[in-house]
């Protein structure tokens, strides 16, 4: 006979200390899933500036003195944008990691390496972030 | 071996869409961090290159297929995490119909973007 067990409410955060790989896997992907959905409500309405700056004349566009190129220019002069895309990138990337590996749990494969998978996750995403740091910050200074 | 934990019902309709939302989104999304952080840099933006790019009907396709994927990938996680959550009863289809609402103005608003530097609906 099947037994049951009541673990309590699956997000209860004071039992952190317990939390197994998979569990900090979940939570991890999921609080970067919040912010990548927050970050493309606000992508959408700062790029949205293109919709005046549509009808700039061909000299301003041309001179850059549009409002969306204003806007983009201004906002990337800012180092706290630029070390908050890094931030983005290092989100971005271990959502799209640890979504691959839940894509593969889901089609079976790697079910005895998904402690390992995860923790992998973790370190190639350190390493990506590291190595995009001088790109996504030339310019800035 | 750790358990799985998953905020979805495993086998139904939303589960797969979620799913082949995400594998789309995986290359999309990385294409579009490469092209737009590594091949252009972020501090060269300008109205007239990206309306160069949103000319052309196989990027602009991409782009709006990309905008409608995101939208659902995020708006159905955030559905189902709040699901997980307890959300029960009339609150759940409240906060169902406005993340509907959300969506709908999203993509919108972005398509209004995109034909905004495309000129309108690119032909060729």
């Amino acid at each position: 006979m099947s037994q049951s067990y009541n673990r309590g409410l699956i997000e209860d955060f004071s039992r952190w200390r317990e939390f197994e790989a998979g569990m900090w896997a979940w939570i991890f992907h999921k609080f970067t899933g919040w912010v990548l959905i927050g970050y493309l409500f606000t992508h959408i309405a700062v790029l949205s500036t293109a919709i005046p700056a549509a009808g700039a004349s061909e000299a301003a566009m041309m001179a850059g003195n549009d409002v969306y190129t204003q806007t983009i220019v201004s906002l990337e002069g800012l180092l706290l944008v630029r070390l908050l895309e890094v931030g983005l990138l290092a989100v971005a990337v271990f959502h799209m990691l640890n979504g691959t590996r839940l894509l593969l749990v889901d089609l079976g494969v790697g079910l005895d390496a998904q402690d390992k998978s995860f923790y992998a996750s973790l370190l190639l995403t350190g390493a990506i972030t590291v190595a995009s740091v001088p790109t996504f910050i030339a310019g800035a200074f | 071996m750790a358990e799985r934990y998953s905020s979805f019902q495993s086998g139904g309709r939303m589960w797969l869409l979620q799913r082949v939302t995400a594998a789309f989104l995986l290359v999309v999304l990385a294409f579009h961090f490469f092209l737009l952080h590594f091949v252009h840099h972020a501090d060269e933006v300008s109205f007239l290159a990206s309306s160069g790019r949103m000319e052309q009907l196989s990027y602009y396709s991409l782009m709006v297929l990309f905008l409608v994927t995101a939208t659902f990938h995020g708006v159905n996680g955030v559905y189902n995490a709040l699901v997980n959550q307890g959300l029960t009863g009339t609150k759940r289809t409240v906060i169902k119909w406005t993340l509907v609402a959300a969506s709908v103005v999203l993509l919108f608003q972005g398509i209004r973007t995109a034909n905004a530097w495309a000129g309108g609906f690119p032909l060729l």
